[in-house]
C-alpha cells in the first residue's frame, strides 16, 4: 500500500492557504447533480453535512441515534481551544500548533495540526454567529479558561456543557439544511458496509434500526464521521452506542487504519462501582484548574480509608501526597492527561489507592484549598477584609458552585457523596482514541472518495490529545476542511451522473451484510453479547491499557483471537432481523471491536517505545517518564486489512517529518 | 399567516383564555361590590344598584363583554381540553402528578365546567328573573299611617305609589277601576290618561332573600352556593397567575408578587361572595 | 459507594412488539440489584436475565448515560425520569428505591411520540420543530465577524445558555397532562431571542416553530408547571412566557 499524505509544499503558515486557493471547485449549478453521504452527526459529521448542504450538494446524513442532536460530541464538558489570544497571554496560532504537537508527543503531522490551529479562531466566530451561548465576562466579551498541557488561557466554554452547546449549534445548522431539503436525514440508521465501484467509494449499505430493512444508498463521495473506538474497552466514557463499525467496515474495504494503539485514558473519571457498571462518567478536566490531586502518603492511611476507618478530611496536610505537584511543579495538576493518568496508576499500583472497590483504584481530587482561596477573594471583593472562617468557606463553596455546579451535582448523584464537603474520588478511564482511519491532508482515506473526519480519523492528536482539542478538530474538519477538499475530489465527478444502486457491487455488499446478520441470529449460542464485550474489555484494560508490555500484548493478541472464535460459536442473539433489535446491533458492533482490539494489541506490540497515551513498561526512564524513540518510531503505523485473520494485517509506515518544530523530550516539569 | 396564527395557534388560544379570564376577574370584583350591598346596605340601594346595572348603557356594554367572555372562555376551554385529551391517546398505568403540579392547575376544565353550571343556574335564578320574569315583584314598603298599614311601591323618582291603587294591567284597571296600572313590568300608568306617571324598582332584594331563606330549598341553595364559590376559588387559584404567564408576563421580580396577589384574590373574593347567602340564610331577620 | 447494598425488586414494564402491536404491562422479578447501580444498569441486568432465559429483552432508549444526550426516557413510578428531580433516567440510581419495591416503567405517552417498541418512542417531532426555525441562518464561512465584535451582556448570555441547556429528552411532553411541548419550544425560541444573533429572524422563527409544534399534535399549555419540575435540566417556565411574548409580537406585526 502506498501512503501519500499529499502535504503541500511551502512554509507551514502558508501551506493551507496556498493549497486551498488552488483546489478545484464545483460550480454552483453542478452541485445539485452530486450526492454525498455523511455517516455520523457529531461535531464533524453535522458540521460537514450542514456545510456541504449549504453549498448545494445533495447530502444524506445518517446516525444510529433517534436524532442527530444526540451524537456523543454532546457529552464533551470542558471547552474548545482557539488561538484568539483574547486574554493577551501570549497565545498565537503557532503556539497552539506547537502545544498540540508537543502534547501529542511528536507523533502528529505538522501540516494538519497547523491547519487546525489556523482555523481554530474561525470556529469560535462561526459558533458565536450561530448563537452558541459561550460563557462571557461582565463586559460582555467571551471568557476563557486554561486546560491541561498549556500555559495560556485559550479554552472557550459554556459551563460544563461546551460539547452540548457546540453540537446543538452544528445541529441547528444541519436542521436548517434538512428543513430546506438540502440534507436528507436518516435517524436510527446504521452503516454496515461501504460500497466500492471501480475502486471508488460509491455508497453504503445501511440498516434501518426500526424496521431492520437493509437500504442501499449511493453517492459520489462518502464522509465517515463516526467518532472513536473507546468502547473496545467496554467501560469507557463513550456513549453506549459509540462504535467503530463504520471505520472498521471501510478498513475491511481497503482503508488503512492508523495508530490504533493510541488511546487516551482520561485522569478524572468516577471510579468503577461494581460488576454491573455499564459506563464510566467523566469529571471535566476543567476541575483540575481548581482541584488538587492527592493520595495518602502512608499506605496504612490509604488502607484505613478504604476500610472506612478514616475520612480523607481527617488526614493532616503533611500526610497527603500531592503527587502531580510533587513530580511536575511547572504544570502541577494541569499536566496533560496521559501524564496525570499514569501518575495516578503508579500511586494506586504502589498501594496508595483510596477507593474501596476490587482494585482499590482511586485518588482524591480535593477542592478545599480552592474553597479557601476563592472564598477569601470573594470576601475581599465584597469589601470584607476580615472574613470569618465560615464566611470564607461559604463564599468559596458558592464560587465552586457557580463554576462547576452541574459537575458537582452529577458527581453527587452518581456517588452519593458531597464533593463540597469531602474530596472527589477519581480514577483514569478510557476517553478518546487518537488513532483512527488513516487520512491524507485532504482527510481522504486510502479509498478514493471516502473521507474520514473528527475522532474517527487519526490525523491531529498524535499519541495524546490535549484537553479541549477534540471539539476544535471535529468542527475544523467539518466546517473548514471537508467543504474544500471534498469539492476538490468531486470536481472530477460532475459528469458521472446518478449512481445506480442496482449494480452488482451494491447487491453483493447487501448480501454480505444480510449473511452476517443471519449467521449471528441463527447461531444458537449460550452467552449474551455483553458477556463477550465485557471479556474483551477486561483483556484490553489489563493488557492494552494504561501500561503495556511485550508479554502482556502477546497474550492479549492470542486471547482476543480465541475470543473471536468463541464469539462466533457461542454468542446468543435473540430476536429477528426485521425489527428493532438492540442485541443484534450490539453483536454487529462487538464483532468489529474484537477485530480492532487485536489490531490495537498488535500495534502496541510493534511500537517499541513509550509515547503519549502509549506507555510500554520496557521504555521508561528512572523516574517513570516515557522514553520515546524518535529514531525508529517517528512514523504513523497504517495497517492494511488482509482478511479474517487479523494477525495477517500488514503494517505500512508514514514517516513523520518535523520541519518547523524542533523535536524534543516532552517535559512538563 | 400572522393573522390566522392569532386565532388558531395553541398560543393564541392561551391569550384568549388569559384575556377573557382576567376580564372575568374584573367582573367578579364588580359583581362582588354590588352583592355586598345585600349585607351592608338596604333593599332600596340594592335594587337601585340592580336597576343601574341593567339599564346604564355603559354597563350594558360591559355586560355584553362579560357574556362574550364567559362564552369564549368556556368554548376555548372546551376546545383546549378536547385537543389536550387527544394529545395523549394512551394514558399512564401509573401516574403521580401531585409531585409536580397543583391539583387546581390539573383540573381547570372540571372546575370551569362546574362554574359554568353554576353560572347557568345562577342566571336562571336571578338574572333571568330580573330580565324576563313577567311576575317579577316590584319593591314595596309598608308604612303605618293612622294606625293602618299601607303598602306602597317605591318609584325611581323617589315617590310612592300605594299598592292598592295599582292594578296588574290595563284590563284589570278598567275592571276594578284602579287609578293606575303597571305596564312593561315596571312602569306605572294613569288609567284614564294612559300616561306614564312613574317607574318602580324590580325587587331583586326580595327575590334573593326569599331564595336563600326558602323553607324547603334555602339551606340547600346556600350550601350549593358556598360549594360553587369553593370551586371558583380553586379555579382562580391557578387561573389568575396563569393568565399572566400566558400573556408572557413572567419575570423573577413580578411573578412572585402576581402569584401572591392571585392567591389572595382567589381566596378573598369567593369567601366574600359565599358569606352573603350564609348571612341571609342564617342571620338576616 | 461503600454504603451500597443489594435489593430485590418487582418490575412492571410496558411491552409492545412494534408500533402497530397492542402492548401491555408485564411483571418481572429481579434480585440482587446493587443500589450503586444506575437505573439503566438495573435494566441491563434484567435484560441479561431475560436473554439467559431465552426471552426477549426489553428495548429502551439510552446512549451517553451521563445525562446529556437526552436519549433516555422512561416514565418511572408515575414520573418522567423517575422520583429524583433534576435527573435523567441514566443518572437515577437504585439507591432511590427500597428492597421489595414494585417499580412501574412506561414509555413517554404522547400522540406526537408514538411507541416504536417496548419503551422506545419516536421523538422526531422535536427534530421537525427545530428544522422549522430553530437556527440562525448563517452559512459556514471563514468570514463571519469576530466573535468578540458584538458584546453580549453576561446576564443575557447566561439566560440564553440556561435555555439552551435543554437536552430534548421529551420529559416535558411526557409529564404534561396535556402532552404539550411548549417548554421545549419555549427554550429554543428563548435562546435565540435573548441573543443579538437570533433577533433578526425572531418573528419568523417563533411563528414557524409554533406552527410546526401545533401540526405535530402536541397539546396546549395550561401552565400547570409540571414540565419545569420534571425537566432534568431545570428549564424555567420563564421561557414559555418569553415565547408567548415573542409570538404575540410576531403575530401583530
Amino acid at each position: 500500500m502506498k501512503l501519500d499524505s499529499k502535504i503541500p509544499e511551502g512554509h507551514i503558515s502558508k501551506k493551507w492557504t496556498d493549497y486551498k486557493d488552488h483546489l478545484k471547485l464545483v460550480a454552483p449549478n453542478n452541485r445539485p447533480k452530486i450526492d454525498i453521504i455523511v455517516v455520523g452527526t457529531g461535531l464533524a459529521g453535522a458540521s460537514a453535512a450542514a456545510s456541504l448542504g449549504e453549498m448545494g450538494y445533495n447530502v444524506k446524513a445518517f446516525c444510529y441515534q433517534d436524532s442527530p442532536r444526540r451524537a456523543h460530541s454532546i457529552a464533551a464538558q470542558g471547552g474548545i481551544n482557539a488561538a484568539k489570544n483574547y486574554q493577551n497571554d501570549g497565545d498565537s496560532i503557532f503556539r497552539l500548533f506547537y502545544d498540540t504537537i508537543k502534547g501529542g508527543d511528536y507523533r502528529a503531522r505538522e501540516a494538519n495540526v497547523h491547519r487546525l490551529a489556523e482555523v481554530s479562531g474561525n470556529i469560535i466566530d462561526q459558533c458565536v454567529a450561530q448563537g452558541v451561548p459561550f460563557a462571557r465576562e461582565y463586559g460582555g466579551l467571551l471568557d476563557n479558561r486554561s486546560f491541561g498541557g498549556t500555559q495560556v488561557q485559550r479554552t472557550f466554554y459554556a459551563a460544563g456543557q461546551t460539547g452540548q452547546q457546540l453540537l446543538l449549534g452544528a445541529y441547528s445548522a444541519l436542521s436548517r439544511q434538512i428543513g430546506l431539503g438540502r440534507v436528507k436525514q436518516f435517524n436510527r440508521h446504521e452503516m454496515l458496509d461501504l460500497v466500492k465501484v471501480d475502486g471508488k467509494a460509491r455508497g453504503i449499505i445501511a440498516r434501518n434500526l426500526v424496521t431492520g430493512e437493509l437500504e442501499r444508498h449511493s453517492a459520489h463521495a462518502v464522509v465517515i464521521a463516526t467518532g472513536g473506538y473507546g468502547n473496545v474497552y467496554f467501560l469507557s466514557t463513550n456513549a453506549m452506542g459509540s462504535n467503530v463499525t463504520a471505520g472498521w467496515k471501510i478498513h475491511k474495504k481497503g482503508a488503512a487504519f492508523a495508530n490504533p494503539c493510541f488511546v487516551q485514558i482520561h485522569p478524572t473519571c468516577i471510579p468503577v462501582h461494581g460488576v454491573n457498571q455499564s459506563k464510566l462518567t467523566l469529571m471535566s478536566e476543567s476541575l483540575r484548574n481548581s482541584g488538587r490531586i492527592w493520595v495518602p502518603k502512608k499506605k496504612e492511611d490509604a488502607e484505613a480509608i478504604r476500610e472506612g476507618k478514616l475520612k480523607p478530611t481527617q488526614l493532616a496536610e503533611e500526610d497527603r501526597d500531592y503527587f502531580l505537584e510533587r513530580r511536575y511543579p511547572a504544570f502541577g495538576n494541569l499536566v496533560p492527561r496521559d501524564v496525570a493518568s499514569r501518575a495516578a496508576k503508579e500511586r494506586c499500583d504502589a498501594g496508595h489507592g483510596i477507593e474501596a472497590n476490587d482494585t482499590n483504584e482511586g485518588v482524591y481530587l480535593d477542592f478545599s484549598t480552592e474553597i479557601q482561596s476563592k472564598g477569601r477573594q470573594a470576601a475581599y471583593a465584597k469589601g470584607n477584609h476580615n472574613p470569618s472562617a465560615e464566611e470564607v468557606t461559604k463564599l468559596g463553596k458558592q464560587w465552586l458552585e457557580e463554576k462547576y455546579g452541574n459537575l458537582f451535582t452529577m458527581y453527587q448523584k452518581i456517588t452519593d457523596e458531597n464533593p463540597y464537603e469531602t474530596p472527589m474520588k477519581i480514577y483514569p478511564a478510557v476517553h478518546y482514541t487518537m488513532g483512527g482511519v488513516w487520512v491524507d491532508y485532504n482527510l481522504q482515506s486510502t479509498i478514493p472518495g471516502c473521507f474520514v473526519a473528527g475522532e474517527a480519523n487519526f490525523s491531529d492528536h498524535g499519541a495524546n490529545r490535549l484537553g479541549a482539542s477534540a471539539l476544535m478538530q471535529g468542527l475544523a474538519d467539518g466546517y473548514f476542511v471537508l467543504p474544500y477538499t471534498v469539492s476538490n475530489y468531486l470536481a472530477d465527478e460532475i459528469r458521472t451522473g446518478k449512481i445506480s444502486t442496482e449494480s452488482q457491487e451494491f447487491i453483493d455488499a447487501e448480501n454480505n451484510v444480510k449473511n452476517s446478520i443471519e449467521s449471528l441470529l441463527k447461531n444458537k449460542g449460550s452467552k449474551s453479547v455483553d458477556h463477550f464485550h465485557k471479556r474483551l474489555g477486561l483483556i484490553m484494560w489489563n493488557k492494552v491499557g494504561m501500561a503495556r508490555n511485550e508479554a502482556g500484548l502477546k497474550q492479549a493478541i492470542e486471547e482476543i483471537a480465541a475470543l473471536k472464535e468463541e464469539f462466533y460459536n457461542d454468542v446468543y442473539v435473540p430476536g429477528t432481523a426485521d425489527e428493532l433489535n438492540p442485541e443484534l446491533e450490539k453483536a454487529l458492533r462487538v464483532a468489529d471491536f474484537i477485530d480492532l482490539g487485536q489490531l490495537m494489541a498488535m500495534d502496541a506490540l510493534q511500537r517499541n517505545e513509550s509515547c503519549g497515551g502509549h506507555f510500554r513498561e520496557e521504555y521508561q526512564d528512572a523516574e517513570g517518564e516515557t522514553l520515546r524513540d524518535d529514531e525508529n518510531f517517528s512514523f504513523v503505523s497504517a495497517w492494511e486489512y488482509m482478511g479474517y485473520d487479523i494477525s495477517k494485517e500488514i503494517l505500512n509506515k508514514e514517516e513523520l517529518k518535523y520541519e518547523f518544530i524542533k523535536i524534543a523530550a516532552r517535559n512538563y516539569k | 399567516m400572522a393573522k390566522s396564527a392569532l386565532l388558531k395557534s395553541s398560543i393564541a388560544k392561551k391569550y384568549w383564555m388569559a384575556l377573557t379570564g382576567l376580564f372575568l376577574c374584573l367582573f367578579l370584583a364588580g359583581h362582588l361590590a354590588g352583592n355586598l350591598q345585600l349585607i351592608f346596605s338596604d333593599a332600596l340601594h340594592f335594587n337601585q344598584y340592580a336597576l343601574f346595572m341593567t339599564s346604564n348603557p355603559a354597563v350594558k356594554l360591559l355586560s355584553y363583554l362579560t357574556y362574550i367572555s364567559i362564552l369564549f372562555h368556556a368554548v376555548d376551554g372546551f376546545l383546549l381540553t378536547y385537543q389536550n385529551i387527544k394529545a395523549r391517546p394512551i394514558g399512564y398505568a401509573k401516574n403521580n402528578p401531585s409531585k409536580n403540579s397543583s391539583i387546581s392547575s390539573r383540573n381547570m376544565a372540571v372546575l370551569g365546567t362546574l362554574i359554568l353550571v353554576f353560572i347557568v343556574t345562577h342566571m336562571v335564578n336571578f338574572w333571568a328573573k330580573m330580565h324576563f320574569d313577567e311576575n317579577m315583584p316590584l319593591q314595596t314598603i309598608t308604612v303605618e299611617a293612622m294606625g293602618q298599614k299601607q303598602e306602597l311601591y317605591l318609584t325611581t323618582n323617589e315617590g310612592y305609589m300605594p299598592v292598592a291603587q295599582v292594578a296588574k294591567s290595563y284590563e284589570d284597571a278598567t275592571k276594578t277601576g284602579a287609578q293606575s296600572y303597571i305596564a312593561n313590568r315596571t312602569e306605572f300608568y294613569n288609567t284614564q290618561a294612559k300616561v306614564k306617571i312613574g317607574e318602580g324598582y324590580k325587587d331583586l332584594h326580595k327575590i334573593t332573600v326569599a331564595f336563600f331563606k326558602d323553607a324547603k330549598f334555602g339551606l340547600i341553595a346556600t350550601i350549593l352556593y358556598v360549594i360553587a364559590m369553593a370551586v371558583l376559588a380553586f379555579h382562580l387559584l391557578h387561573g389568575f397567575s396563569s393568565a399572566f404567564q400566558s400573556l408572557g408576563l413572567n419575570n423573577p421580580n413580578w411573578t412572585p408578587k402576581i402569584k401572591f396577589f392571585g392567591a389572595a384574590f382567589a381566596i378573598i373574593v369567593p369567601i366574600l361572595f359565599a358569606i352573603i347567602p350564609v348571612y341571609i340564610h342564617f342571620f338576616l331577620k | 459507594m461503600s454504603s451500597a447494598k443489594n435489593i430485590n425488586i418487582n418490575l412492571k414494564i410496558w411491552r409492545q412488539k412494534n408500533a402497530k402491536a397492542k402492548g401491555s404491562m408485564e411483571t418481572y422479578k429481579l434480585d440482587n440489584v446493587s443500589t450503586a447501580s444506575s437505573f439503566l444498569e438495573m435494566l441491563d441486568q434484567l435484560n441479561e436475565q431475560l436473554i439467559n432465559d431465552k426471552k426477549e429483552p426489553v428495548a429502551f432508549d439510552h446512549d451517553c448515560r451521563e445525562g446529556i444526550c437526552g436519549m433516555c426516557s422512561l416514565y418511572i413510578n408515575g414520573r418522567a425520569h423517575g422520583p429524583d428531580t433534576g435527573t435523567t433516567t441514566c443518572q437515577l440510581h437504585m439507591r432511590k428505591f427500597n428492597d421489595g419495591d414494585t417499580i412501574f416503567i412506561e414509555p413517554w405517552r404522547s400522540k406526537a411520540f408514538p411507541v416504536v417498541k417496548d419503551l422506545v418512542v419516536d421523538r422526531s417531532a422535536f427534530d421537525r420543530i427545530q428544522q422549522a426555525g430553530g437556527f440562525v441562518s448563517v452559512n459556514t464561512s471563514g468570514n463571519t465577524i469576530d466573535a468578540n465584535a458584538t458584546p453580549i451582556p453576561k446576564q443575557d448570555a447566561d439566560k440564553a445558555f440556561e435555555a439552551a441547556a435543554c437536552i430534548g429528552c421529551g420529559a416535558c411532553v411526557a409529564t404534561c397532562k396535556n402532552g404539550s411541548a411548549m417548554l421545549f419550544v419555549g427554550a429554543k425560541v428563548s435562546q435565540y431571542a435573548l441573543l443579538p444573533q437570533g433577533k433578526v429572524e425572531a418573528s419568523q422563527r417563533v411563528l414557524n416553530m409554533v406552527r410546526q409544534m401545533d401540526e405535530e399534535g402536541f397539546g396546549n399549555c395550561t401552565n400547570t408547571g409540571a414540565c419545569e419540575v420534571e425537566c432534568p435540566k431545570g428549564i424555567s417556565l420563564e421561557n414559555i412566557a418569553r415565547m408567548n411574548r415573542e409570538f404575540l409580537k410576531a403575530s401583530i406585526k
